[in-house]
């Protein structure tokens, strides 16, 4: 016991937390109600059992009684247990219909899965993101020896957190583009599954601003355990200059001037920690069987046309990564085509790597 | 004891001159048809199971000894888990109850042997060949499943996810069907045509009632098991589109189709474990079970009831609200019948002459841990609370509670009761009850802090973990490691009592008037390689009505 507990423990916790939503509050309760009628029951039973344990032995002379059979009793001990179970889904199914309960909402996000990150779709207004594990737990989980406790909030941190107004119903619609994954934040009360094809809803409605973290809850491959959430909730007026915020940065252009090598090199690290590592691993060697190596790999160190050309279209296995922008392209591009083990020894800037309609 | 007719088949040798021991050499393993040797070659199949479903666990628990990545890759990890699983269910939980009938339901009813006896054979060698086939797929490229043991699509479907293993795997899966089912069809055909003529159904010792309620579960089933992966085979290869929206299929179906099976399935391997208990209690309680027939009608209520309830997995898919609420309430009533077993259980001890030997040991703890077990479960069955636990340690720590301290513990149990009986040598009992304190020890310290865990907020099937779940991860891990360690006793203990175990002769009973309770103590010991050539002419009446 000794061993681990020099750890900081920010949400250190043995019971349910009680979250920030009434509907997480109900649930808690719920838990607390069934959990304390658990632990009665089970004073009473094994109390029961113990108390015949010591006195009911052959080496203090008891002599078994041979009685059996005794339907009244069989009765009473049916009866009492289906008179607390009622007792019990009363509540329950209060809780339950208050969560299912999607009606009336003030704002609607479509939370879609995708193997290893969420992205946030506001409804209601134009903000549309990506949130990806962030950079250092991608670099420590993925290192044998790394020292995870370096790292604040470890695999529950995100590049860009959902952000949400308080006192307001927020309905999610949510779906996935690939398999299942499943969509949790225990301070919100509930986690809900993201399936491909199909779309699911929920709601949150929060009380008290801060930063509430999750993680992907249905195993959705090798990176299951690395798709982690943070949601943010703001006081309303923080909300709206944060939607104001956004919507100025999503308007704008990449930069597409010339970068040196380094920056080419460090920031198409990035891109690749973000978009590539899952599946080519951080070492580009990929798995043997499943998914090719980047190293050495002839449509890598290839000609970077034919590269660009293969990544925009994607392939059974890999989805098309038209979602980059040319930057992004020239930056990943040269990375790949100069670390991971391969030496082709070009860089590309981003106006190479620019379609004519980046140009405007 | 007086109303059995002492005339087992050493006594008649004489006459029996078509009687005959097992064949000579290794073939006899290969040929057999004999109920007790097909028992022990699936208990010794089990306990190897046993051993190399544990030594994933062990990796699985050193990975997550401490945060980061210190041992495997995470695609390898989700291999562990998911073949785990398998192994644990279908190599050596199932397979070991298989056994326990093989060897005790025809003693307990007074047959020679059971119905079907080449079916028998064939029925344990093709489990073999499934659990052969499933292992050799960690040994491909792309490697073992790694989708969980419930091979959810598109998962289990994607190219970047398995590699060459989903045909091996599934055919695997069609093999321990068919095995199973085998089993299960000769059970039944023994229990209903091979009686001794005096033992009416309600005369039937109570592990014989729940494994005939299990064999019927078992045939509604597999076939529905079967035909999921099947499903699965074709839309990987042949264009099908059953869970694929784009075709107009639907993965949330696989889903239900697998938890109708799932759902019985987790029964299956918990209701036998109901009938050991219910025929080891009393036995060292010295007193009848408490109520024979309110346990036969409650292990079937839960049979039944584990046919309606299968959707309390799937709480958060999205099923809409009149669903939740079923689901919800038809679960919450297994908690009866259930509650009626463990009062039972306590009934039963309840002012009789208790000792404490292993196998009641071992049945004790089952009681206790399984109730635990069966508390979280009720605590799941509350729809919005599953909000909270579904797919978290919680209920991690829920089904190895109801599987590790109750099915494994009381195959444990079953294995120090009927040993002595079998082989006709005493196990050594200081060492088993060593065994079984450090098991009951550590099979806490596993699993208990697992619940703090999942309500802490950590996932199931991760590989490596935020570091404020650092400390009880640790913890659990130390226990696994002993508990593991600790069933290394327990493979001595076989292999010793086999060899001659104390030393000591048992006597035909083994334990005190063990014969009051059921038949297979009225013959000799060690038992003759046939028993029952003449089927007894009256029953122990003990555990039934007085009236009767």
């Amino acid at each position: 016991m000794a061993l681990g507990l020099g750890t900081a423990h920010a949400d250190y916790t043995l019971n349910l937390m009680k979250g920030v939503t009434k509907v997480s509050n109900d649930i808690y309760d719920l838990h607390m109600l069934i959990l304390w009628i658990c632990v009665f029951i089970g004073i009473v039973v094994f109390g029961a059992m113990f108390y015949s344990i010591f006195h009911h032995r052959k080496s203090k002379g008891h002599v078994a009684a041979q009685f059996h059979e005794n339907t009244t009793v069989e009765i009473i001990w049916t009866i009492i247990p289906t008179l607390i179970l009622v007792g019990m889904a009363i509540p329950a199914t209060k809780t339950m219909l208050e969560l299912s309960d999607v009606e009336k909402s003030d704002m609607t996000i479509q939370v879609t899965g995708h193997q290893w990150y969420w992205d946030y779709k506001y409804l209601d207004s134009d903000i549309h993101f990506e949130s990806h594990l962030d950079e250092a737990s991608e670099r420590v989980h993925r290192t044998v020896g790394a020292d995870p406790r370096s790292v604040p909030n470890y695999l529950l941190n995100v590049d860009k957190p959902l952000v949400i107004p308080v006192h307001k119903k927020v309905r999610f619609v949510l779906t996935s583009t690939d398999v299942i994954h499943s969509w949790w934040v225990p301070d919100l009360g509930w986690k809900k599954d993201a399936n491909p094809g199909f779309i699911n809803e929920a709601w949150t409605l929060v009380d008290k601003p801060g930063t509430y973290r999750g993680q992907c809850t249905e195993l959705c491959g090798r990176d299951h355990g690395f798709m982690p959430i943070v949601v943010i909730a703001m006081e309303q007026v923080d909300y709206d200059a944060w939607i104001a915020k956004t919507l100025e940065q999503q308007k704008q252009k990449p930069d597409l001037s010339d970068q040196s090598r380094q920056q080419l090199l460090a920031h198409g690290e990035s891109v690749y920690l973000k978009n590539c590592v899952g599946c080519h691993q951080i070492d580009g060697t990929g798995v043997p069987g499943l998914i090719p190596a980047l190293t050495g790999s002839a449509i890598a160190t290839g000609k970077w046309e034919s590269l660009d050309g293969f990544l925009r279209a994607g392939t059974s296995k890999m989805p098309k990564f038209e979602k980059l922008n040319a930057k992004e392209f020239a930056e990943l591009m040269t990375y790949v085509r100069n670390s991971l083990g391969n030496k082709v020894g070009d860089e590309l800037q981003p106006k190479q790597t620019a379609l004519p309609d980046d140009d405007e | 004891m007086s109303a059995v007719v002492d005339e087992h088949d050493h006594d008649h040798h004489a006459d029996d001159h078509h009687d005959h021991g097992p064949a000579k050499g290794l073939l006899r393993w290969v040929i057999t048809t004999n109920h007790k040797d097909i028992g022990t070659l699936y208990l010794l199949f089990a306990l190897t199971m046993f051993f190399v479903g544990g030594a994933m666990a062990m990796v699985i628990r050193a990975e997550l000894f401490e945060p980061g990545l210190q041992f495997v890759d995470p695609a390898f990890f989700n291999s562990m888990t998911t073949m785990h699983a398998l192994v644990m269910v279908f190599g050596a939980v199932m397979p070991a109850f298989v056994g326990l009938a093989n060897w005790q339901i025809p003693l307990m009813i007074g047959a020679a042997d059971m119905a079907l006896p080449r079916m028998n054979n064939m029925s344990f060698w093709m489990l073999v060949a499934g659990v052969l086939l499933l292992a050799s797929t960690l040994f491909m490229e792309g490697g073992a499943p790694n989708g969980g043991w419930t091979l959810y699509p598109p998962l289990v479907l994607q190219p970047i996810t398995v590699g060459k293993a989903l045909p091996f795997a599934i055919f695997s899966v069609h093999l321990l069907g068919i095995s199973s089912i085998m089993g299960a069809i000769n059970i039944i055909a023994t229990i209903f045509n091979m009686r001794a003529p005096a033992m009416k159904l309600m005369d039937m010792p109570l592990f014989v009632w729940t494994w005939l309620i299990t064999a019927f579960l078992l045939i509604a089933v597999m076939p529905v098991f079967a035909g999921a992966v099947t499903m699965l085979l074709t839309d990987k290869f042949f264009h099908t589109s059953f869970f694929n929206a784009a075709g107009g299929g639907d993965p949330v179906l696989y889903e239900h189709i697998f938890w109708f099976f799932g759902h019985p399935e987790v029964y299956i391997m918990i209701l036998p474990t109901f009938g050991v208990a219910s025929t080891i209690i009393p036995v060292f309680a010295r007193k009848p079970l408490f109520g024979y027939a309110s346990m036969v009608w409650a292990t079937a209520s839960i049979a039944f009831l584990s046919f309606i309830v299968w959707a309390h997995h799937m709480f958060t898919v999205g099923l809409p609200l009149a669903g939740e609420l079923y689901f919800m309430y038809a679960t919450m009533i297994i908690a009866v019948p259930t509650g009626v077993k463990v009062f039972n259980w306590t009934a039963t001890m309840w002012k009789g002459a208790m000792t404490f030997e292993t196998p009641m040991l071992f049945s004790i703890a089952f009681v206790v841990l399984f109730t635990l077990g069966g508390f979280t479960g009720l605590m799941m069955s509350i729809a919005p609370s599953d909000f909270q636990y579904h797919d978290t340690y919680f209920i991690v720590a829920h089904f190895h509670y109801t599987l590790v301290p109750a099915s494994v513990f009381i195959l444990m149990a079953a294995g120090y009761f009927w040993l002595p009986k079998w082989t006709g040598h005493m196990y050594n009992e200081k060492i088993g009850q060593l065994h079984f304190w450090l098991s009951v020890i550590s099979v806490n310290v596993l699993f208990f802090p697992q619940h703090f865990l999942g309500l802490a907020g950590m996932p199931r099937r991760i590989p490596d973990y935020a570091v404020q779940f650092a400390d009880w991860n640790m913890i659990s891990s130390v226990g696994g490691f002993i508990f593991g360690a600790s069933q290394l006793l327990f493979l001595y203990i076989v292999i010793d009592t086999i060899r001659g175990g104390t030393g000591e002769k048992v006597s035909d009973e083994v334990w005190e008037d063990a014969s009051k309770h059921s038949l297979e103590w009225t013959l000799p010991s060690p038992l003759p390689y046939h028993t029952w050539t003449t089927p007894p002419v009256s029953v122990p009446t003990e555990h039934v009505l007085d009236s009767h």
